[in-house]
């Protein structure tokens, strides 16, 4: 069932007496690339191995879903450390964390070089009083509304 | 202009509207816009970003003196959905972007929508309150407790008119199910489950139930090294609430019917577009992958979006798509660098438009593209502070792969890959499109003439 609405088609009308010209040279162009239409990306591929000898054979194989399925999850599979992560098709590795202690000390310093002007009494519950939710860092700096909504 | 039948005679002229969004240079990383959506209607539009924040505009009445200018849309909402959590468990820390965002289809007078982060899916309720009741009996106009030593008669409170307010409340949180990284949800055309995929599972869940849901899917292999593909994206027919497809990281499409059986991991039809094996390279498999997956508005068709096209399958036909469109084909010449600086995993999303006659996606450069599915014609827009003035045309943008550049041309080297359109959404039934540039909403709107 089509719904009733009008629809749009591209804005070309004026443009594209201008352009004939120049979209036949680029016809002809393509012509040419179609014929040798494999050879951008193997080309591309050869300079990659150029840059990474050690890139596995099988791309798309195990190692790189691994790898991207990696980001938020435990593994007990070991990885040849010689293979960068980026080699086998993974985007920015996750920073894992020994453990909670561990997490909060890094964002306190990340916190604490955003915010120079924080005040370090506020960060710090030492133990002088039963710290309140108030007195606890929070995680995010602050909460500030979507600069969207201003 | 016969509305229904697409303009086949007549070309739209797209001007701009509307931007949200600073302009610092150093805009946080909260603010990048991580997913747009109309609702059924049109009248609101949600948008989502890397903080975990929801801001809802609306459109205004369209006013009878401002013919010119069709309703804008105003902050309606806004709210914090998802906070940044630790996984003390796995000691990771899970993102509070918001990775997508469904309405609900309106059934009284409050709106409901389902945001969801990496691990968890809220249903969230917004409604409006313009009454509020004076002369409680126990308490005070602020709210104190009255001493009861005091009161000597008995009142009613009345509810008198206040300034409109706004607000959001979680009504529903779908915790703990997905052990993977959530890339979808969809609502099922029986308004009373959805589902959520990750990359190896998807869960069917009911609205009303928050502490179970139903795995329909499940990819994962007994011997994880066997490994082969990941879910990439998933959607719900929009009719038939007992279908629905998702797509893979190996370029394929599988369309599930859940009367076959309650897991469906044997689908009923598989989509794959044969590839010559001479053609293959290094990144054949990578460029492939699909990003996203949409049925079109009659359930005829799926669009599907991998790196470099988009391609529109009709349901009956498994073997290959029925168009195929290029989106920015010159990148084929760049993939060595696309890989090296991690965009090559970009996941660019498409829409239809009402009537299911033009699809759009968006490129780099702050560039975007529109297909005709009838006319076969296309053009390239770019959503720019330059181009920002009320109801400017918007000029078609070219990029040159070689040779002679001409005037307004762009060339592929000088291409802006950290500017890229991965979000865009179109209003239901009508020529207004929402455009998320990194930090920055842009509303284009069609000439009204």
């Amino acid at each position: 069932m089509d719904r009733a609405t009008h629809c749009p088609g591209p804005s070309m009308s004026q443009k594209q007496e201008e352009e004939n010209p120049t979209e036949e040279t680029g016809e002809e162009k393509q012509d040419t690339q179609e014929k040798e239409g494999v050879l951008p990306e193997k080309a591309e591929e050869a300079k990659l191995k150029a840059k990474y000898p050690s890139l596995g054979q099988k791309p798309g194989g195990s190692d790189f879903l691994m790898k991207r399925l990696q980001k938020g999850v435990w593994s007990t599979i070991s990885y040849p450390l010689t293979l960068e992560p980026k080699a086998l098709g993974m985007r920015s590795v996750e920073q894992k964390y020994f453990d909670s202690g561990d997490y909060n000390m890094a964002k306190a310093k990340m916190k604490n070089k955003q915010l120079p002007s924080a005040g370090p009494d506020k960060n710090l519950v030492t133990g002088d009083h039963i710290p309140t939710p108030q007195d606890l860092p929070q995680r995010k700096s602050s909460l500030v509304t979507s600069k969207l909504a201003g | 202009m016969i509305p229904g039948l697409g303009a086949l005679t007549q070309d739209t002229l797209w001007c701009f509207s509307q931007l949200k969004g600073t302009v610092e240079i150093g805009a946080t990383e909260a603010d990048i816009i991580s997913t747009v959506e109309f609702n059924h209607t049109g009248e609101l539009l949600a948008t989502g970003d890397k903080g975990g924040r929801v801001v809802i505009f609306q459109r205004e009445q369209e006013s009878k003196n401002q013919v010119h200018r069709r309703g804008e849309y105003n902050v309606y909402s806004t709210f914090q959905s998802h906070e940044p959590e630790f996984d003390y468990l796995k000691s990771l820390e899970i993102e509070e972007k918001i990775n997508k965002i469904r309405w609900l289809p309106q059934q009284n007078a409050a709106y409901f929508l389902l945001s969801t982060n990496d691990k968890t899916v809220k249903l969230w309720k917004v409604s409006e309150r313009d009454k509020r009741p004076e002369g409680y009996n126990l308490k005070d106009e602020e709210g104190r407790l009255r001493d009861p030593a005091t009161i000597t008669t008995l009142r009613v409170p009345v509810l008198r008119p206040m300034d409109l307010m706004v607000e959001a409340t979680p009504r529903r949180v779908f915790a703990n199910a997905h052990t993977y990284h959530i890339n979808s949800i969809s609502v099922n055309s029986d308004y009373e489950t959805y589902m959520s995929a990750d990359d190896l599972r998807i869960n069917l869940w009911n609205f009303e139930i928050t502490n179970q849901s139903f795995n329909i899917v499940d990819i994962k292999p007994a011997n994880m090294e066997e490994l082969t593909e990941v879910i990439t994206a998933a959607e719900f027919h929009p009719h038939h609430c007992n279908t629905f497809v998702y797509s893979s990281s190996k370029g394929t499409i599988r369309l599930c019917d859940m009367r076959a059986s309650a897991l469906c991991d044997r689908h009923t039809k598989f989509f794959e577009e044969p590839e010559d094996p001479s053609n293959r390279s290094f990144f054949s498999e990578i460029i492939s992958s699909i990003s996203d997956v949409k049925f079109s508005h009659s359930g005829r068709c799926i669009m599907t979006r991998d790196y470099l096209t988009v391609k529109v399958w009709d349901l009956n036909m498994e073997n290959r798509p029925v168009e195929t469109y290029q989106v920015h084909d010159y990148l084929r010449s760049k993939l060595c660098s696309l890989y090296e600086n991690d965009c090559i995993f970009d996941k660019f999303e498409c829409v239809w438009n009402g009537s299911d006659s033009v699809i759009m996606t968006g490129s780099y450069n702050n560039f975007f593209r529109m297909f005709d599915r009838n006319t076969k014609r296309d053009v390239t827009l770019e959503a720019s502070r330059e181009n920002s003035k009320p109801r400017a045309i918007l000029k078609p943008r070219k990029v040159c792969v070689g040779g002679k550049r001409r005037k307004d041309e762009i060339s592929v080297d000088s291409l802006d890959f950290s500017k890229k359109i991965l979000h865009t959404a179109w209003h239901p039934s009508e020529n207004i499109i929402a455009v998320a540039a990194t930090n920055n909403l842009y509303i284009f709107q069609d000439k009204v003439n």
